[in-house]
């Protein structure tokens, strides 16, 4: 199996997750977009992982992208308090109209 | 092209949909189904690169709890559904980034790494991996919990209510479209009246009464 395949994929989540990011709206979309960026990380690196390093002692690898999904779920759990905050201070979830800490 | 290969494209194509369904979709909901597609199929990539505990594990972190949290937050939050309403201006910016830094990276992975491959990939077993937790990397996995700790209580302040009485939401939250519901309470009732007796359908019950 060639490496290439997996990290292309990974490219072409990531540049999809940027586009959401940059393209939506809404608060709870662009925190999905952000899930689909650190996924296409944790491929990465289990692709390198298992790849070039198969028998390494310290399975850092695939111990970083586990330790990416657990920052992952606290990340989601915190941003979706935020936006419920938001939501029921604001009455909105556009993150164009939240611009009280703007520059 | 091997066995394997056909499979890592066969799941890689389905994840690239979903993941691209998740950023184009007009309908919240449906955006949030095709993002746990996407993470079921990234587990699937997983799968095929022989790491089967990470796979596992995305599936019950991110199929399992994540995607029901984020449709949680959607039916929580009462946005707009359209394109007008989901998309900024900028869309073709953010087409113009993205498939900018598409081209960029892709140029150089496929510059860098375009022919390694390995016949036989192999991956840790799960005794390797709980090793590797519990002798290299304790100290992160117990940062982790703490972390997991922290981001339970801090999500429980901020979404709870500031002073705690029950039930009532802002004013700027109602939703102004149609009437109110319309109030039923003649039709349940005369039907608990009239079949004291007999479990019967309606259509009969009142003709054997009558």
């Amino acid at each position: 199996m060639s490496l290439i395949g997996p990290l292309l994929l990974a490219t072409f989540l990531f540049c999809v997750g940027i586009y959401g990011i940059i393209a939506r709206r809404n608060a709870v979309l662009v925190l999905m977009s952000v899930e689909l960026m650190l996924n296409a990380v944790n491929i990465n690196l289990v692709a390198f992982q298992n790849v070039l390093f198969p028998g390494e002692e310290a399975v850092s690898g695939l111990m970083f992208a586990l330790f990416i999904i657990g920052v992952a779920a606290a990340e989601v759990g915190v941003g979706l308090a935020i936006v419920f905050n938001m939501f029921r201070n604001r009455a909105t979830v556009n993150v164009d109209d939240v611009d009280l800490m703007r520059w | 092209m091997t066995g394997l290969d056909v499979v890592f494209v066969l799941v890689g194509l389905l994840t690239a949909a979903g993941a691209v369904l998740t950023v184009t979709s007009k309908n919240l909901v449906h955006a949030a189904l095709a993002l746990a597609v996407t993470l079921a199929g990234i587990a699937g990539v997983f799968l095929v690169l022989h790491a089967d505990f990470l796979a596992l594990v995305q599936l019950v972190v991110y199929v399992g709890a994540v995607a029901v949290l984020f449709l949680f937050g959607l039916m929580l939050t009462r946005a707009p559904i359209g394109r007008e309403a989901l998309d900024s201006q900028n869309r073709g910016l953010a087409l113009a980034v993205s498939g900018g830094l598409f081209v960029v990276l892709s140029t150089l992975i496929v510059l860098a790494f375009g022919d390694v491959r390995v016949d036989a990939m192999t991956g840790p077993g799960i005794d390797v991996i709980g090793i590797a937790i519990f002798a290299v990397w304790v100290l992160p996995f117990e940062l982790l919990s703490m972390l997991l700790l922290a981001a339970l209580i801090g999500a429980i302040v901020l979404a709870r209510r500031e002073d705690g009485e029950s039930g009532e939401e802002a004013e700027v939250t109602r939703i102004e479209v149609g009437d109110p519901p319309i109030n039923e309470s003649d039709g349940p009732p005369a039907e608990v009246a009239g079949d004291g007796q007999a479990e019967l359908p309606a259509g009969s019950g009142g003709g054997g009464q009558a």
